[in-house]
């Protein structure tokens, strides 16, 4: 444990100065994060900070005096990193932790401070993190296994590769954004609002869109594409509406808290709660009932489930209601897991999302939530080895991979691929 | 209030901007694999991003001259379409659109990554590799055109250079369709067991077309690159559903669809946008600031690709007897 001794650094908004070795994309950027690394009120040179986020990052080193400036593109969130190896042998991070998110406030330049103190860094053993990165990879996977079973029952039914599946994604977050921060509804009562939002605008993209065009009898492909164009549409317009800045759900970014080797808040432990019960539900509702079971049919074979009896229509609109309110739950679910609400963050898990389906087995509820365990898993365990910023890297590969010898997908059937 | 002149003459400029050029050369190569052999590539963008990091990477790194480093990215095409195409051929069509979205989202992301930030400059990209382009520039330092189309001399070889390309391109496309290899590419679209059964290698052909619609792709990801600088923000999956706009646009199974769409969207888009930024300057536009004027623009490409394939699935040139969508 650590002995923080009250060692800390000073605040100290450097004044502007040209770009030095210790300044990074200053001159560059108009948006600056900087501070000052000391301990026991002795400046330490060589320290090296990172910033990462919003497809960006840049590291740099502490000057002689301690100090270092980062610039970065946008007034957005970032993570600063705090190298803990490259500090002096007994001194480590006491307090906020080596990695901190960090936004700007009205001003341009945003002070990052690290509270070192005297301590043994504590190395974790490798199976330690390991199992750390597994459970977070099951939260990662659990969430979109949400979002893939909607898209994957919307293919089974309509036969549509959905791309405008991740603005349903979106917009369950925005919605809990609006009405949990916007109009400050408690939050017990602004996620289940969202939620049935999302599943409202599920049901209303099948009855403006798709169902006059299936009605048209418009083909898969220009439906395909019909979808794309959708998508860029409504994440445009969310961007038009809710600008692009980052925002934090109330709650968000609690501490971790340590089981055994395992670090998780409250908000990964319910997350984690919520979706296996909604995923129960799902399941059941698809094995138990007579709606679930006509829904199965009608994925098998839509003219033979029809044939016998079963109102197609229905079962589609039901699809979509479902699908739109699982899309928007995994939305929040995501915003509290990244963390932050953003007008494109659906967007940047869909192809995440597909390459669950697609590994499950495309059109099968079941195997969506195989295929996103696993990319949810790959993705979170894959960082022990990649670096975080092409951590989604593996999860597309092995999805290209797994198509070389399955192409019908890990519980799909081969008639499926045609 | 709205200077209208300027705002026509931006818009005329479009007809000639050699990024014009490059839109219509990468949906040249789109018409090639959708509209004729009914490949669904939504990867586009990244054989784009192999031309632009293939020349600007051998241009920087490895100090090649200009036709050295237009075959590493030709090259590096050729093997980024045989790694898509030989699991994805056999199998139905949205497989092979969601593996090339997928890879060149890979493409992107290792562009992106700052491990590799000495040879791809990571987020900021790269720039300074025109020099070797400009080299070879014939024109006598001056000015060049009239009115809106006025350029300096690097413009203009630019320019010519670029829709000379394309008019080659466009050559080379109408020759090849025209040929028995080509009916049998449009035989594939339209019924693919059909042409088995007629004894061809429909996995070859595909593979063929995959190759050299690539190829187009990556010859405009270096004309893109020519007057501005690299940046892998460029290359996201936006631009291949913009490339997408404009061959359906345009008419997906022509040859000249993908060049007048090409023209016609960016002289609508600029003119629009154009306009309601200038508006919203106005103060015409109350509810709106200049920022959001300039998101309306992707707002109007989603709605105009919505409403393209649902109403004139063929595109503006096409023949209706004629789609690429026939499933």
């Amino acid at each position: 444990m650590f002995a923080a001794i009250g060692a800390a650094l000073a605040l100290s908004l450097m004044p502007l100065s040209p770009a030095n070795a210790d300044e990074v994309g200053t001159d560059q950027y108009d948006y600056v994060f900087a501070g000052n690394v000391q301990y026991n009120g002795e400046p330490l040179e060589g320290v090296t900070i990172e910033v990462s986020g919003n497809g960006y990052d840049a590291e740099v080193a502490t000057d002689a005096d301690g100090k270092w400036a980062i610039g970065v593109p946008e007034k957005e969130s970032y993570t600063v990193t705090l190298v803990e190896d490259t500090l002096p042998e007994g001194v480590v991070v006491a307090k906020g932790g080596a990695s901190q998110d960090r936004e700007f406030g009205q001003t341009d330049r945003s002070s990052v401070n690290f509270f070192l103190g005297e301590g043994v860094r504590e190395t974790t053993s490798f199976v330690n993190q390991l199992i750390d990165r597994i459970v977070n990879g099951l939260n990662f996977g659990l969430l979109l296994a949400l979002a893939a079973i909607g898209l994957s029952l919307v293919f089974g039914t309509t036969g549509l590769s959905n791309f405008a599946h991740s603005e349903l994604v979106s917009f369950g977050a925005l919605m809990a954004f609006t009405f949990s921060v916007v109009l400050a509804v408690p939050l017990w009562l602004a996620l289940p609002i969202a939620v049935i939002l999302s599943a409202a605008f599920g049901w209303a993209n099948d009855a403006v869109v798709w169902k006059p065009l299936r009605k048209r009898g418009v083909g898969l492909i220009p439906l395909m594409i019909v979808s794309i164009g959708l998508s860029l549409a409504v994440r445009y317009t969310y961007q038009f509406i809710y600008g692009g800045s980052t925002v934090q759900l109330p709650g968000s970014g609690q501490a971790q808290m340590q089981w055994g080797p395992v670090s998780l808040s409250w908000i990964d432990i319910s997350s984690m709660g919520i979706s296996v019960v909604v995923l129960l539900a799902v399941a059941f509702f698809l094995l138990r009932t007579r709606i679930g079971k006509a829904t199965r049919a009608v994925s098998d074979n839509p003219s033979l489930a029809a044939a016998s009896g079963i109102n197609v229509d229905r079962v589609i609109r039901i699809v979509w209601v479902l699908g739109g309110g699982l899309a928007g739950l995994s939305g929040i679910l995501w915003a509290y897991f990244r963390p932050g609400v953003s007008w494109d963050m659906g967007f940047q898990i869909l192809l995440l999302i597909f390459a669950a389906t697609t590994l499950g087995g495309l059109g099968t509820a079941f195997g969506a939530l195989v295929g996103s365990l696993i990319v949810g898993m790959l993705v979170e365990v894959s960082t022990l080895w990649i670096p975080s910023d092409m951590k989604y890297i593996g999860a597309l590969a092995i999805m290209i991979i797994v198509l070389l010898f399955r192409p019908q997908g890990i519980l799909g059937r081969r008639e499926r691929i045609g | 209030m709205i200077d209208w002149a300027q705002l026509f003459s931006n818009a005329l400029t479009e007809i000639v901007n050699p990024t014009t050029a490059a839109y219509a050369l990468a949906a040249l190569g789109l018409a090639v694999h959708f509209g004729y052999t009914g490949l669904l590539n939504f990867g586009q963008a990244g054989f784009m991003a192999l031309g632009a990091y293939g020349y600007a990477i051998s241009t920087l790194t490895f100090g090649f001259p200009v036709w050295g480093a237009v075959l590493v990215g030709v090259g590096a095409s050729i093997v980024f379409a045989l790694i898509l195409g030989i699991p994805t051929l056999r199998l139905r069509a949205d497989y092979l659109a969601i593996v090339t979205i997928a890879a060149a989202e890979i493409l992107r992301l290792i562009f992106t990554t700052n491990n590799f930030a000495s040879v791809t400059g990571s987020a900021n990209g790269l720039s300074g590799y025109k020099g070797g382009f400009a080299a070879l520039n014939p024109l006598p330092e001056g000015s060049y055109g009239f009115g809106p189309f006025e350029a300096n001399a690097y413009d203009t070889w630019l320019r010519i250079v670029a829709w000379t390309l394309v008019a080659l391109a466009c050559l080379f496309v109408w020759r090849i369709i025209n040929s028995p290899w080509g009916r049998v590419l449009k035989g594939i679209r339209e019924d693919e067991d059909a042409v088995r059964a007629l004894g061809k290698n429909v996995f070859y052909y595909k593979m063929q077309s995959l190759v050299i619609g690539g190829v187009l792709g990556t010859l405009a990801g270096m004309i893109f690159i020519l007057p501005r600088a690299v940046l892998p923000s460029n290359y996201q999956t936006t631009l291949t559903f913009f490339i997408y706009t404009i061959l359906l646009l345009g008419g997906a199974a022509t040859v000249l669809g993908p060049i007048i769409g090409s023209i016609i969207f960016w002289v609508l888009l600029s003119f629009v946008s154009g306009f309601i930024s200038r508006a919203v300057a106005a103060g015409w536009l109350p509810f709106m600031d200049s920022v959001q004027a300039g998101q309306l623009r992707f707002i109007i490409v989603g709605l105009a690709l919505m409403l393209i394939v649902i109403f004139r699935p063929q595109g503006i040139f096409g023949n209706k007897k004629e789609l690429a969508f026939v499933k």
